[in-house]
């Protein structure tokens, strides 16, 4: 028996989201009283791969070839289903973001394994095994029974956090034999978002709606964000209008993110909107209209002008890292 | 080329979600129900390129698993363009379900291009794509943010983790589409709406499947704690504030 977690690298590197979801499974793994085998797919160096130990991997499996490099879903979940047959897994923990989405679905029909989607926190009970995971875009949690052998768990990126224990893993180098043909998806072309914090990376989002103005208007939001080491987000109008590229839009129909903290500058905060950040910890509302819906979800706001309150906080934050 | 285009029905975006007293249920009391958002805008862009007579997209079909009560969901879809819809008669239980059945139908009726919004308003899970491409044993492109048909093969943009790839896939494959797929979404005109009452909804009694999955109850999030306001004229007590108390910076 072993809880199985499917670790994801970029460029041969792991970031926080693995080591994540590497926690997420030894918690998981104490509650069933079993070990957690952690899954690398690609090219990843052995100083590397040991790194995922130190959260609470006992094994780690890493799968390498040269045509792994693009995500081919179909044979990305053979291969995992495969190591989860090997590894008697019974719970399969893999993150809820664009890639966790490309292999979950195909896993479950694969292995008939349920699946808790985007859950919320550990297990509430393991036998029946039952997860809370988000349902109606934020405004509820829905109780979820999984009633098959094999459970999948999807985790939102930054929900559990990260939990370093005194565990020493062991390397295994699994060889798999891939002919090109199995590939039926062709990546012409990848354009990498390379120099910025990613937005589903960032612990601290700063994100400008339409009370912003214009476009020309954003260079506080990016100086702000660059100050606290965060990403840069916006609403759907700002997207709409073509002020800020639709990869920043945060929401219903936009990147789900949990940062610890989201400042909303100039954002009133539909409910289309909060059902892409509600998760985050901490939410900050700047808004002239003190009836906004936005400080409804806000723990600390600032009724004002977004433009003259936001280059304030930008003097603020430089005193301070001073 | 034939698009299938797979339709939930889901509460209107801005209803003020309920339960009913003892949790278990959604309480549907004046509830507007709508095409799930991605779904609309995975409809739009099949008929986008169903109107470019170059993609030689010559159908789009629309399927919904649910009960007869969603039908006017199905007419919608009819009255903003689509040629025709398969409705498989059961109540859609979990993604499983939901993706064995829609997976017959394409068995049974064969599709070049299998559209699904990336996720439904209602259980956000974003599973059933991926179910139908795996049960069908062909490829699934997730969260892809333009589709095109160029000499007969698919062209698309999909979002990874870290920036946008573009790649070519080999039909059929079910496209599972999020954001930018489509601008705005179509809406129905009055001759569409007209015609819609014409058009065909055949409807399928569903293979036996049993759920893998189930909701036993649901809970409202926690309330969070009332707003702590700071004057806009210091601001700066905000990163105060944000340093020594919620210590987030």
């Amino acid at each position: 028996m072993s809880v199985l977690v499917f670790t994801e690298n970029w460029d041969g590197k792991f970031k926080k989201l693995s080591y994540e979801l590497v926690s997420y499974a030894r918690s998981v793994a104490d509650m069933m009283n079993t070990d957690v085998v952690a899954l690398s797919i690609g090219q990843v160096e052995d100083d590397e791969l040991i790194k995922l130990g130190s959260y609470g991997a006992s094994r780690i499996i890493s799968v390498n070839n040269e045509l792994l490099k693009g995500l081919d879903s179909q044979v990305y979940s053979s291969i995992i289903a495969d190591i989860a047959i090997k590894s008697d897994s019974k719970v399969m923990v893999i993150s809820h973001n664009n890639t966790g989405k490309a292999v979950a679905p195909r896993l479950s029909v694969r292995l008939k394994a349920g699946v808790g989607a985007c859950v919320n926190g550990l297990p509430i009970s393991i036998d029946p095994f039952i997860v809370k995971k988000r349902a109606f875009s934020g405004n509820a949690w829905a109780h979820t029974v999984i009633k098959t052998g094999i459970r999948i768990l999807t985790i939102l990126q930054n929900s559990f956090g990260t939990k370093e224990t005194e565990n020493k893993a062991s390397i295994e180098k699994i060889d798999r034999d891939i002919e090109p043909g199995m590939i039926k998806t062709n990546v012409i072309d990848t354009q990498k978002q390379t120099g910025k914090i990613l937005l589903t990376d960032a612990e601290i989002v700063v994100s400008g709606g339409r009370g912003m103005k214009s476009p020309d208007n954003w260079g506080p939001i990016i100086e702000l964000a660059e100050l606290l080491g965060g990403a840069t987000a916006c609403s759907r109008p700002v997207s709409d209008e073509g002020w800020r590229p639709h990869e920043e839009h945060t929401g219903q129909t936009g990147k789900i993110i949990s940062p610890n903290l989201y400042i909303a500058a100039g954002i009133s905060g539909a409910t289309q909107h909060l059902a892409g950040v509600s998760s985050s910890k901490y939410i900050v509302a700047i808004n002239i209209d003190k009836d906004a819906p936005i400080f409804e979800a806000a723990q600390y706001g600032i009724v004002g002008d977004a433009l003259k309150v936001l280059p304030k906080l930008v003097e603020k934050v430089k005193e301070i890292k001073k | 080329m034939k698009i299938l285009v797979c339709i939930s029905n889901v509460p209107d975006t801005t209803t003020k979600v309920k339960f009913t007293a003892d949790n278990k249920n959604l309480d549907t009391a004046g509830i507007q129900w709508v095409i799930n958002p991605w779904d609309e805008l995975s409809l739009t862009r099949a008929l986008e390129l169903k109107d470019n007579p170059a993609t030689g997209v010559k159908t789009v079909t629309v399927v919904h698993v649910g009960l007869a009560a969603s039908e006017p969901t199905i007419r919608k879809a009819l009255a903003i363009g689509a040629d025709d819809a398969v409705r498989v008669n059961a109540e859609p239980s979990d993604a499983y379900f939901v993706a064995a059945q829609i997976a017959e139908v394409v068995k049974k009726e064969q599709f070049d291009i299998i559209m699904c919004g990336i996720e439904s308003s209602d259980y956000n899970e974003s599973l059933v794509g991926g179910m139908i491409a795996e049960f069908l044993a062909i490829p699934s492109v997730s969260a892809v943010s333009s589709l095109d048909i160029e000499g007969g093969n698919p062209l698309i943009i999909r979002e990874i983790d870290s920036g946008k790839e573009t790649l070519s896939v080999q039909v059929p494959f079910v496209a599972i589409v999020q954001k930018g797929i489509a601008k705005e979404p179509r809406i129905a005109s009055m001759r569409g709406i007209m015609t819609a009452r014409t058009k065909q909804i055949r409807v399928y009694e569903p293979a036996p499947i049993e759920p893998l999955t189930g909701v036993i109850a649901y809970e409202k999030p926690a309330q969070r704690a009332a707003c702590k306001f700071i004057s806009p004229d210091n601001p700066g007590e905000l990163i105060t504030l944000l340093q020594n108390e919620a210590k987030v910076i």
